[in-house]
C-alpha cells in the first residue's frame, strides 16, 4: 500500500521541485530563446505524460491490490485501446518534433550579414582570432603552429595579415551583432560553450566547425569547455565581453594583427600585454602539475 | 477457445537427445563447467564483483563533486580515471554481461525447454574470456600510470596522447585490450543464446509462446552481435594508432608546442564507429530488462501481460530501429549539420514503440490482482524510473534542445535514470524473484524491503534533481566545480545532497549482498513453483535444476507463457507444460 | 557509413523473412491445449551447427562491412595516397579459390562417403590455405622493402590492417580444419565427418568471398563502382 501513496508523492514532489527549486537555467543573453521556448514545450508534454502514467499506475496499485478472493480479469489485449494509445503518442511526439525541427534549422542557416570570428582551442585555453580590414580570414594549418604562430595562421595567405589575434586573452563582441563562429582545434576535442548563449559545438583538429548567434545584451561571460580533453579540462575558462559598439571599437583599437605580431618587436608594441582575467593553458598546466605532487 | 487435444494424442517430442558433458570431477563441475547453469553464475559473480569496484569508484567521485577539495588524494588525474573506468565497467562489463551472459545463460535453456545451451563448450569457453577481459581490465588499475582517464567513449586524439591519464602509458593498451577480448568471448556466448532460441525450443514452443525475457533477451543479443563488431574495429584501429604510429582517427595535432608525427586522421570517424555501437548498446541492456519486467508484472499481477503481440513487436521494431539513431549522441559533435534532421527524426519515432511498451505494462495492471512482492515493488519502481528517463530523452533526441544540454549533467542525469538506475532495477527485481529457483530459498523479505526502499527513493532523489544542475548549465565530466560563475552557492548544496544520497544508496547494496549469501543457508525453503507461475523454468523436476535441467522427457508446451486467471480454471495459473484447455488436472512439481 | 547499412539491410531482410515464417501475427491465448498442429514452427531442419556458422558468418561481415566503411571514410581525406598492390596477390588469390574448390570436392566426396577422397580434399585445402598466408606474408614484406610502411599512409594501414584481420580468420579456420582433417585420418563417424567437412567448406567459401570483396576495395575497383553508381544515380 505504501507504494501507492509514495507513487502519488513522486509526481507531486516532481512537480514541485519543477517550480519552487531555485536550480533553473541562466538568464539569456543570445537570440536562441527559440531553444528554450522549445525546452518548455518539451516540459510540458512530458511532464504531462510523467503524472499521467504514474498517478494511473498509482490507482491501479491502490484499487487492484491483493485482495482475498481477488482474481484478475482476463483481457489479452484491446486492439482499439492501443492503436488509439499510438496514435495519441504519434502525434504527441510529432508536436515535440516539428518545432525542434524549425528552430534547428535557423540553428544551422547563418544569415548571410553574420561576422565570422574564429575561436581556437588547445589544452587548455582558448585564443580567438578576428578578420581585419578585409573582413577575411587567412587560412590556417596546424603544422604551421609555432611558438612565433601560436595559432597556425598560415604566413604567406594575404587574407591573414590583418587578422586580429587575440591569444589566451578575452574575446569582446559587439551587442546586437549576429556572429558566426568558426571552431578550431590544434590538440584535442573541445566544445566552446558559454551557457548564456545556449548555443554550443565541437571544434575537432584537422576541420573547422561552425555555429551562429546574436548576443542580446552586454555583460561578460565565462566560456567553459564542454568535451573532455584532458586533466585540463575543468579548469578551461575563457571569457567573452558583450560590448556596446563604441566600447568593442575601443577595445578592437588595442589589438594587434597578424603581421605585427609576426615582425620583430617594435618599440611602443612590446608594453601592450591582453588583458587576461582567466589563467593561460600553461598557468593550468602548472597548476595540475602542483596538484598532482601534492 | 481451441478444441482441447488430449495430452496422450500429442506423439513423443522428436527432440534428439543433446549431447551433454556430464561432469566427472569437482573441476568440471564447478570451474569449468559446460552448463549453462553454473556459467550463469559465473558470469554473474563476476561481474557483480567488478560491479562493486565501480560503485566505489562512483563514491570517491562524488566525493569529489560534492565536497571540492576536502580531499586531496583525488586529483585531476584521479577523478578522470575514476569516471572512465565506472562507466566502461557498469555498461559493459556489469550491464551488458549480467543480462546476457547472467540471466541469458540461466533462463533462455530452461525457459525454452532445453537441456543446455546448443553449443556448451564454446559457452564455457565464452565465460574464460570474459573473465580473461575482466582481469585485463583491473590490471589497468596496477599498471604504471594508472587505467584511462579518457571517459568512457575514448574519444581521439585526447585518449592517446599525454595530457589525458594513461593515454601515453599502459592505461589505454590494456582498456582497448580489454574490450577486444570482452567482444571475442561475447560473440562466443552470443551465438549460443541466438542458437538455442532458434534451434533448442522444446516441441509446441513456438516463437510466440516465448517468454517475453527470452524475446528480450534474444533481440538483445542479436543486435549485440551486430553492433560489438564496430567497437572492436575502432579498438583496433586506435591500438594501431596508439602503438604503431598509424593515423585512422589521429590528424595533425601540435601538442603543447611540439608536433606530434600523425597526419590526416579523422576522429569524427571514430565517433561514428563508437556510437553504431554505442547506440544499440543501450537498448542491449534495456531489452532484457524489458522482457523481464514484463514477465514480472505479468506473474504478480496474475493476469496475462496485455498486448503480448504488441509487446514482441515493439521488441523487434526497436531492436531495428536503434541501429538508425547512433548519430543522435553527436548533435554537436561537428558532423554535417544536416544529418541533424533525420537522427532527430529517427529518434523520436523510436519513442512510439516505447511508449507502447509503457502503456501495456501500466494496463497490465489494470483489473489485475497486485501482489505487492519485492520483485513486484521492483517492477513498478522500474516503470516510474524508465518513463522519467524515457521522457528527458526526448529533450536530448530533439536536436535542437540537445544543443544547450549535452554536455551537461542533464545528459548524466538521464542516462543514468534510463540505463543504469532502471535496468538494475530489474536485475535486482529479477534476482528477488529467480532466487529461489536458483538457490531453493527466498531471500529475506525484511531486508528485501528496506533494500527496494532506499535503492528505490535514494537513486530518485539522487538523479532526479541532477537535471536541473545540467539545465544550469553545469557540464559533465568536470573534476573542480569551481571558479564557475553558473554554479550558484546553492548548486553546491545540491550536489552534497546527492553525493550523501549516493553514499546511502551504496550502503543499501552491501545489504543486498548480505541478504543474497545469508538466504542460501538461511532462507526459506522455497519449493519448486514458490510465485505459482506458468514458465517452464518453474516446472523442472528439481530445484534447483540438475545438469540437463528436465529430468528424463523434456516438457511439451501446450500454452502462452501467460495463462493467469483464465476463465473457467481452477487455479489462477496454468504452466505452459499443462494440456487441455482448462485447469491443470494436478500440482506442478 | 553507408556499407554497413546496406549490409545490415541484407541481415534485415532474412531476420524478416525469418520473422514472416513465426506467425508473429496469430494470437496464442487462442491456441491453448495444442501442440501437435504447430510443430512445424518449431525450428529449422538445418543442422544446429550450421545455423550457428551462418550466424558467426553474419557476425564476420559485419565486421569487414566496418572495416570497409571506415576505409571509404578515410579516404576522402585529402592525404589519402593509394598504394601499388603487389602482383603476388593475384597468385595467392589463385591459392585461396584452389583451397576453396578442393574443400568443395571434399564435401562431394563425404557426400558420397568416399573417405580417401575427403582426406585428399581436406589435405589439399589446409596447404593450400597455410600457401595462401605465406603468400600474404610475403606480399607485405614486398611492400615494406619497398618503403610502403604501415604507417606511412592511411592507405597503407589500412591495407595491413584489413589483409591482417581476413589472415586471422583464416588462421582461426584452419584450427578448425585441423581437427576436421584428424577426424578424418582417425576415423570418425561418417555423418559427423560430413557436417564437419561441411562447415568447412562453409567457412571457407565465405572467407573467398570476404577475400575477393577486400581485394577489389584495395585494389580501388570498389570506390570506382561506386562512383560509377552514384552518376547513374545523380
Amino acid at each position: 500500500m505504501a507504494i501507492a501513496l509514495v507513487l502519488v508523492l513522486i509526481v507531486v514532489g516532481s512537480v514541485l521541485f519543477h517550480f519552487l527549486s531555485p536550480w533553473w537555467w541562466t538568464p539569456i543573453a543570445s537570440n536562441w530563446d527559440y531553444i528554450d521556448n522549445t525546452i518548455i514545450i518539451t516540459f510540458w508534454i512530458t511532464g504531462a505524460v510523467f503524472a499521467a502514467v504514474v498517478l494511473f499506475m498509482a490507482y491501479c496499485v491502490f484499487r487492484f491490490r491483493h485482495r482475498e478472493g481477488n482474481r484478475a480479469a482476463y483481457e489479452p489485449e484491446n486492439k482499439r485501446l492501443e492503436s488509439w494509445l499510438t496514435i495519441v503518442t504519434a502525434v504527441g511526439v510529432t508536436s515535440l518534433l516539428v518545432p525542434g525541427l524549425f528552430v534547428w534549422s535557423r540553428f544551422v542557416t547563418v544569415p548571410s550579414d553574420a561576422t565570422e570570428i574564429e575561436v581556437i582551442g588547445q589544452q587548455w585555453q582558448w585564443s580567438f582570432r578576428l578578420p581585419g580590414k578585409d573582413g577575411k580570414l587567412g587560412t590556417s594549418d596546424t603544422r604551421d603552429v609555432s611558438a612565433d604562430n601560436p595559432l597556425g595562421v598560415i604566413p604567406g595567405d594575404p587574407n591573414g595579415q590583418d587578422d586580429v589575434v587575440v591569444e589566451a586573452a578575452d574575446l569582446h563582441l559587439p551587442v546586437g551583432k549576429p556572429v558566426k563562429v568558426l571552431l578550431r582545434s590544434i590538440d584535442v576535442l573541445h566544445d566552446f560553450y558559454i551557457p548564456e548563449f545556449r548555443a554550443k559545438m565541437d571544434m575537432i583538429p584537422g576541420s573547422v566547425t561552425y555555429f551562429w548567434f546574436t548576443p542580446t545584451r552586454t555583460g561578460s561571460f565565462q566560456v567553459l569547455c564542454a568535451e573532455l580533453c584532458g586533466q585540463g579540462h575543468p579548469l578551461m575558462h575563457g571569457m567573452v565581453m558583450v560590448d556596446t559598439e563604441q566600447d568593442y571599437l575601443a577595445w578592437l583599437g588595442q589589438q594587434q594583427t597578424f603581421a605585427q605580431l609576426s615582425t620583430p618587436q617594435k618599440t611602443g608594441s612590446a608594453d601592450q600585454t591582453p588583458d587576461r582575467t582567466m589563467p593561460s593553458g600553461l598557468k593550468v598546466a602548472a597548476q595540475l602539475e602542483t596538484v598532482g605532487s601534492r | 477457445m481451441v478444441d482441447v487435444t488430449p495430452a496422450d494424442a500429442v506423439p513423443p517430442a522428436e527432440v534428439g537427445e543433446m549431447e551433454l558433458y556430464h561432469p566427472h570431477s569437482w573441476w568440471t563441475k564447478y570451474v569449468f563447467s559446460q552448463d549453462a547453469k553454473v556459467i550463469a553464475i559465473q558470469y554473474s559473480a563476476t561481474a557483480t564483483s567488478i560491479g562493486l569496484v565501480a560503485l566505489v569508484l562512483s563514491w570517491l567521485m562524488r566525493l569529489q563533486l560534492g565536497f571540492p577539495g576536502t580531499f586531496d588524494f583525488i586529483t585531476p588525474e584521479a577523478y578522470y580515471q575514476f569516471i572512465t573506468m565506472h562507466g566502461m565497467i557498469m555498461v559493459i562489463y556489469l550491464l551488458t554481461a549480467l543480462f546476457l551472459g547472467g540471466f541469458g545463460n540461466y533462463l533462455i535453456p530452461l525457459m525454452v525447454g532445453a537441456r543446455d545451451m546448443v553449443f556448451p563448450y564454446v559457452n564455457m569457453l565464452s565465460y574464460w574470456i570474459y573473465l580473461l577481459a575482466v582481469l585485463v581490465l583491473v590490471s589497468s588499475f596496477f599498471a604504471p600510470g594508472g587505467p584511462t582517464g579518457a571517459g568512457w567513449t575514448l574519444y581521439p586524439p585526447q585518449a592517446i596522447m599525454s595530457g589525458t591519464p594513461g593515454g601515453q602509458d599502459w592505461g589505454i593498451i590494456l582498456m582497448l585490450s580489454s574490450l577486444i577480448l570482452f567482444i571475442i568471448g561475447f560473440t562466443m556466448g552470443g551465438l549460443n543464446y541466438v542458437v538455442t532460441v532458434l534451434q533448442g525450443r522444446t516441441r509446441g514452443m513456438t516463437m510466440m509462446r516465448l517468454p517475453l525475457t527470452v524475446w528480450g533477451i534474444f533481440t538483445a543479443t542479436v543486435m549485440a552481435l551486430l553492433a560489438f563488431p564496430a567497437l572492436f574495429v575502432a579498438c583496433v584501429m586506435m591500438l594501431l594508432d596508439r602503438t604503431l604510429g598509424t593515423s585512422f582517427f589521429m590528424p595533425a595535432i601540435s601538442e603543447m608546442g611540439e608536433q606530434l608525427p600523425h597526419n590526416g586522421g579523422s576522429p569524427i570517424l571514430f565517433q561514428h564507429l563508437f556510437w553504431f555501437f554505442g547506440h544499440p548498446e543501450v537498448y542491449i541492456v534495456a531489452l532484457p530488462a524489458f522482457g523481464i519486467v514484463s514477465d514480472l508484472i505479468s506473474t504478480h499481477a496474475r493476469k496475462n501481460i496485455f498486448g503480448y503481440r504488441m509487446m514482441v513487436w515493439a521488441i523487434v521494431g526497436i531492436g531495428a530501429l536503434s541501429f538508425v539513431v547512433w548519430a543522435h549522441h553527436m548533435y554537436v559533435s561537428g558532423m554535417n549539420p544536416y544529418f541533424g534532421f533525420f537522427f532527430a527524426t529517427t529518434t523520436l519515432i523510436i519513442a512510439v514503440p516505447t511508449a507502447i511498451k509503457v502503456y501495456n505494462w501500466v494496463l497490465t495492471l489494470w483489473r489485475g490482482d497486485i501482489h505487492l512482492t519485492i520483485p513486484m515493488l521492483f517492477a513498478l519502481a522500474f516503470i516510474v524510473t524508465f518513463v522519467n528517463g524515457g521522457l528527458t530523452g526526448l529533450f536530448l533526441g530533439n536536436v535542437v534542445v540537445d544543443v544547450p544540454l549535452s554536455d551537461t549533467m542533464f545528459v548524466v542525469a538521464h542516462f543514468h535514470m534510463v540505463m543504469g538506475v532502471a535496468p538494475i532495477i530489474v536485475v535486482f527485481g529479477a534476482i528477488y524473484h529467480w532466487y529461489p529457483k536458483v538457490t531453493g530459498r527466498m531471500l529475506d523479505e525484511t531486508l528485501g524491503r528496506f533494500h527496494f526502499w532506499v535503492t528505490f527513493l535514494g537513486a530518485y532523489l539522487i538523479f532526479f534533481p541532477m537535471h536541473y544542475l545540467g539545465l544550469m548549465g553545469v557540464p559533465r565530466r568536470y573534476a573542480e566545480l569551481t571558479d564557475m560563475t553558473i554554479m550558484t552557492e546553492s548548486a553546491h548544496h545540491l550536489n552534497s545532497f546527492i553525493s550523501i544520497m549516493a553514499f546511502i544508496v551504496g550502503f543499501a547494496q552491501m545489504v543486498f549482498l548480505f541478504n543474497l549469501i545469508w538466504s542460501i543457508r538461511h532462507g526459506r525453503e522455497a519449493g519448486g513453483n514458490p510465485w505459482r507461475a506458468t514458465t517452464l523454468e518453474w516446472q523442472t523436476p528439481q530445484t534447483p535444476p540438475a545438469h540437463g535441467n528436465f529430468g528424463k522427457d523434456l516438457p511439451i508446451v501446450y500454452r502462452w507463457a501467460y495463462d493467469y486467471s483464465v476463465p473457467g480454471a481452477k487455479e489462477d495459473f496454468i504452466p505452459q507444460n499443462v494440456p487441455g484447455a482448462f485447469a491443470p488436472s494436478r500440482e506442478p512439481a | 557509413m553507408s556499407v554497413i547499412l546496406v549490409f545490415l539491410l541484407v541481415i534485415a531482410g532474412f531476420a524478416g523473412w525469418w520473422l514472416s515464417h513465426q506467425r508473429l501475427t496469430a494470437k496464442p491465448w487462442l491456441e491453448q491445449g495444442l501442440a501437435s498442429d504447430i510443430v512445424d514452427f518449431d525450428r529449422s531442419a538445418l543442422p544446429t551447427a550450421k545455423i550457428g556458422l551462418g550466424v558467426f558468418l553474419a557476425v564476420v561481415g559485419c565486421l569487414f562491412s566496418l572495416f570497409t566503411s571506415a576505409y571509404f571514410m578515410r579516404m576522402a581525406v585529402s592525404d589519402w595516397q593509394p598504394l601499388p598492390l603487389p602482383r603476388l596477390l593475384w597468385l595467392n588469390t589463385g591459392v585461396l579459390v584452389l583451397s576453396s574448390v578442393a574443400l568443395q570436392c571434399a564435401v562431394f566426396a563425404a557426400r558420397k562417403g568416399q573417405i580417401d577422397n575427403v582426406r585428399l580434399g581436406l589435405a589439399t585445402a589446409g596447404l593450400t590455405a597455410l600457401a595462401f598466408l605465406v603468400g600474404q606474408l610475403v606480399a607485405w614484406q614486398q611492400l615494406t622493402e619497398d618503403g610502403y610502411l604501415l604507417s606511412a599512409n592511411p592507405a597503407n594501414s589500412f591495407f595491413y590492417l584489413i589483409t591482417g584481420m581476413h589472415g586471422l580468420h583464416i588462421l582461426g579456420g584452419l584450427i578448425g580444419l585441423g581437427r576436421t582433417t584428424a577426424g578424418a585420418w582417425n576415423g570418425v563417424r561418417p555423418q559427423r565427418l560430413r557436417l564437419s567437412v561441411e562447415l568447412c567448406a562453409m567457412y571457407w567459401h565465405f572467407l573467398l568471398f570476404v577475400w575477393l570483396a577486400i581485394f577489389a576495395l584495395l585494389a580501388g575497383w570498389a570506390a570506382t563502382f561506386i562512383d560509377i553508381c552514384r552518376q547513374l544515380l545523380t
